[in-house]
This record gives C-alpha cells, structure tokens and sequence, in this order.
C-alpha cells in the first residue's frame, strides 16, 4: 500500500467497484479498501467463490454482481482487502488498519462508498439470542453457507424479507411465518406514488412472483401484524405478535427481523460532510449532488451509503462519482465526463421510479420508529430503555446529543449506530418536535476500534 | 440454530473454542462458525450481565465481542477464523472468568 493515491475508493460494494473500475481506466493511482476479504460488499459478499447451486438459490439480482467484480478485477485498480478504516477528514487523510497495523495515506480524490445498515428498531426483546437481522440471515447464507437448521420467523417490513424467504424456501429451509408490520393502511397512502412505480414494473413483477411462490408453498404470510415482540428465558424461544385483533405466538429459537436500510453515514460524519434528515427515506444521508459531490471538497459520497436506491443504482452511481473524480484530477474534460456519463445519468434516474412508492407502502409505523413500550432496551450496548431517555426528555434534554450526554444512551462499543435513529425519534415525539431538528449523534474517529499499541504505531519512522 | 450447507465439500481448519477443538469451514468468519456450532450465545453484557449473540454479522452491533487469541472485546463477525484460531465466550468486558484455567 502507498502513502498516497489520486483517488481512494472506501467500500468494495458496487458503488466502490463500478467507480474503481472506470476511474483506474484512465491511468490514474486507485486503491479500494475494504473491511471483507473479497470484493462485492455486503449485497454481493463472497460472489467472487460461490457454488453453483448456492448462486441459483440466491436468485438472478445476486449473481449481477459477478460481472462488476471480474470487471473490477480486470482494471488497473488495486484491492485492499481485511483493511479497516477507522478515520477520514476534511484534508482527504484515511486511518486504516491492516494486518493489525494502524496508518495515515491520503488522496486527492476519496469516494466513499460505505453501504447502507439495517434500520434498527427497537423492539421488546430484540436483544435476546436468536433475535438477528435479516441481514444477518443473509450474510451468512451468501459467504459461509449457513442457514437456519430448526426454523425461522420473518419479520418487519420490506421487500428484503420477501427475497430472504424465497431464498430460504429454495435452499429447504423451514420458514414458519412472514409477519408484515407494516400498517395496512399505507396500502391506500402509497397509491398515488403506484403509477411512477409502474416504470420499474420488473421489481414489482418480481416481488408479487416471490410472493405467490412462497403462498405456494404454503408459507403463511400475515400482514398488519402489530405488537411484535421476542420472549424467552435468556434466549429467544417464541415470538409474539398481534393480528386481526388477537395475540398469538409461534414457538421459534430464531427470530429474523428487517425494517428497510439505511446509509452508514459513520464515516461522512466524522469527515464532517454536512447531513441531512431525509423525510421519505426516514434516515440521515450526506448531501451531495448528482455527481456525489459532499459539500468536502475531494470527498464524494456513491450507493447506498449516499441514500437508499438499491444496487443496481448503487453502480451507476459509482461510474458517475469515478468520472468526477477524473475530471476533478484533470485525468479527463469536463465534456469527456459529460459523454461517458450519458447512460449512467439516465439509469440512475430510472431506478428511481420504484422508491417513492416503496418508501411510502413500507415506510414504518410511528409506534415502532419511536418505540412506544417504556421498557424496551433502546440503546443495546448500554442497555438504556426507551422510558429513560423519554424521562431526559422530559428533563429538559430536548435533542439527541443531550440525551445521550445525560444518560449514556449511544456511547457503548457501537458508537450509538443501533440508537441513534430511534433517539431521535423518541425525543422528537416526547418534545413535539420534528425528527430533522433533533439531529444525530456526532460521530468522532475512530469510527472503528483502535488499540493505543495500533495508535502509538503510527508514527514509529520518527521515533526511531 | 444453524446449519452448514453442503459439509462435505468444503475444506476446514481448527478452531478452539472455549478449549474444545472444532473443525469449521475454512474462510468463514467466527461469528459465521459459532452460530453454526449450536453456540447460542458469545458474550455476556457489562452492563446486566445478560446473554448476546451475533445481531447484524456486519460489523455495526458490536453485540458479537468476543475474546480471540487472547484479545478481548474482537468482532466475531469482522474476523475470519485461522487454523489454530483460540475463541472464547467474552463475559462484560474481558474473557469470561474462569475459563480455560
């Protein structure tokens, strides 16, 4: 690894990949860094290795991602593989750690491109073993082959949890329900976004095809299920829900849960991009423009870690923020950029047509973004309740840096990424106040664990 | 809780977790080989001692700490197990006490 490069690209998802890959095609330095062993990022994790069979099971949008890492993999660009970043600023510097060793590089160009996270929402006994996001499930379906052995619920809301069932239900796994939570009545308040919808028919098409498959195959399926919850003694054992108006159980050691994603913003934060609340997505995301400018000069922000859109758009959005980059670098004119842009500018605005209608038709009920039970743990790590931090609230603590000040709710290992949305939300309802003024923590390097041994490292060439 | 796919085809390396020698599939992370190992639970929390396990398996819970060759507070599913690999169940914030003594 060199101590500086033209362009730094941080995350091998397909934003990172798609802008490594023509960027390096103009001769310039690029590196990718990425926390996993092999390219693909979480959506694509370990495409590069495998199984036939695996591959089938995981369905036609998974195996898209072969063709961005054997092109990636083709260029010039260089692939940093288990490398962790635990900073960036405004002066384009990375701390990275590698093979347990911390070091500073730095670049004129950086592109991060850090993936989106699943939304966190607290639940009563979200905390107990056997209760995962669907993720998760996922992650571990993708790069180890491992599924679940005695059964599984899916819940929450989002078309994540369909695909995972159609992928479980082809790798003959049992799935013994789908509980949707999400409200029945967003089926009326989404409709007026339905006919822009109608230009991403293949997604829709798609979904009602896993849905009639797995009704098929006998999964039940239960929308409007409110009042989820996890129980069991130390470990999960059943989950617990209502619907049509009655309480119900299913037995069940796993728990999948997943309520849409959301950027990781970790990073942009600490560089100190400017943020804002976006409303139809729920979620904090950097500003930026079309190209993924932030408001940093140097810094870009490509894919999901930009704002929600998908992988597909995740790609093009990469291509359009490694063009920038070259043209920023003076590697290629402003119209050389504009022309190899054409058809990226244009899908990427095609893959927006089916996410106002489903940020709308699985947009969250306010009772669960706000986690109305006092007694759920809202912060994970310092295992604060949702009753605690409305009693700051009432306090006088009236945004969610205070909150987090007086109660320690947000400042264990994770670094408030499983609270920080949630506070939000609850001190905003508490207060009355709008979610977009009560802001998010601040994030501060390291945004990844550090030994003082790994710190006191980095500059050993001047000690001696 | 969970099984490995397709056992036979896979090359493995040796584990030890919590003193036992294990065989798992090779380049998989720990967190991906305890779970699979019917290993409910990898930490206790600092603050009531309650049980946890993997949340996210993506590096951003930090709910799956654990104590890997020696070294306390590791994310199981940010490191990807070795040949030889010693892994053990981390209890509040350092190795669970009165293990492999």
């Amino acid at each position: 690894m060199k101590n500086h490069y033209q362009l730094l690209v941080i995350g091998g998802g397909p934003a990172g990949l798609a802008a490594a890959t023509v960027a390096s095609a103009e001769g310039i330095s690029c590196a990718v860094l990425d926390e996993q062993a092999t390219p693909g990022g979480q959506i694509y994790r370990a495409i590069e290795s495998i199984p036939e069979q695996r591959g089938k099971q995981l369905g036609s949008e998974y195996l898209r991602g072969k063709t961005i890492a054997s092109e990636f993999r083709a260029s010039d660009a260089e692939f940093y593989a288990e490398t962790k970043v635990w900073s960036l600023n405004s002066e384009r510097e990375v701390g990275v750690i590698r093979s347990n060793e911390a070091d500073i590089i730095s670049a004129d160009q950086i592109i991060v491109a850090s993936g989106a996270m699943e939304r966190p929402i607290p639940f009563p006994g979200w905390t107990l073993p056997g209760v995962m996001q669907a993720g998760a499930g996922q992650i571990l379906f993708k790069s180890a082959g491992i599924v679940p052995d005695n059964g599984v619920v899916l819940a929450g809301s989002g078309p994540l949890l369909l695909l995972l069932a159609w992928q479980y239900l082809h790798a003959g796994v049992e799935v013994k329900a789908l509980l949707d939570v999400t409200p029945l009545s967003n089926h009326i308040t989404a409709l007026p976004k339905f006919p822009r919808a109608l230009l991403a028919h293949q997604y829709l098409i798609k979904g009602i095809g896993y849905q009639i498959e797995l009704k098929r195959a006998g999964i039940p399926m239960l929308f409007g299920v409110s009042d989820l919850r996890a129980e069991g003694e130390e470990l999960c054992q059943r989950v617990c829900f209502k619907h049509s108006g009655k309480q119900k159980t299913i037995e069940s050691e796993l728990l999948l849960t997943h309520f849409g994603v959301i950027p990781h913003i970790w990073l942009t934060q600490s560089a100190g991009c400017k943020h804002q609340w976006d409303e139809s997505q729920q979620c904090w995301r950097p500003e930026h423009d079309e190209w993924g400018n932030t408001d940093l000069p140097g810094i870009l922000v490509a894919g999901d870690g930009a704002g929600i859109n998908g992988a597909r758009s995740a790609e093009h959005a990469g291509r359009l923020a490694g063009l920038e980059a070259l043209f920023a670098l003076g590697a290629i004119s402003r119209e050389e950029r504009d022309r190899k842009a054409v058809k990226d500018r244009k899908w990427v605005r095609d893959e927006r047509h089916i996410r106002p209608f489903l940020e709308k038709y699985y947009q969250i009920p306010k009772d669960m973004l706000a986690t109305s039970d006092d007694k759920t743990i809202v912060c994970r790590c310092e295992e604060i309740t949702a009753g605690e931090v409305r009693q700051a609230v009432r306090e006088g603590h009236d945004n969610t840096n205070q909150v987090k000040f007086f109660t320690r709710c947000g400042m264990g290992p994770c670094q408030g990424r499983q609270c920080s949305n949630a506070v939000a939300h609850i001190v905003a309802d508490e207060g009355g106040m709008p979610v977009e003024k009560m802001g998010h923590y601040r994030g501060r390097p390291p945004v990844t664990p550090l030994t003082l041994e790994q710190l006191a490292g980095l500059n050993k060439e001047d000690v001696l | 809780m969970f099984k490995q796919l397709d056992v036979d085809q896979i090359d493995s390396v040796q584990i030890i977790l919590d003193g036992q020698p294990l065989q798992v599939s090779k380049g998989i992370t720990v967190a991906a080989a305890v779970l699979s190992n019917n290993y409910r639970y990898t930490r206790t929390s600092p603050v009531s001692n309650s049980k946890r396990a993997p949340f996210c398996m993506m590096g951003v819970c930090y709910d799956c700490l654990m104590v890997i060759d020696g070294k306390a507070n590791q994310r199981a599913c940010a490191t990807y197990v070795q040949n030889g690999m010693q892994i053990d169940r981390q209890q509040s914030v350092g190795p669970e006490l009165g293990a492999n003594q």
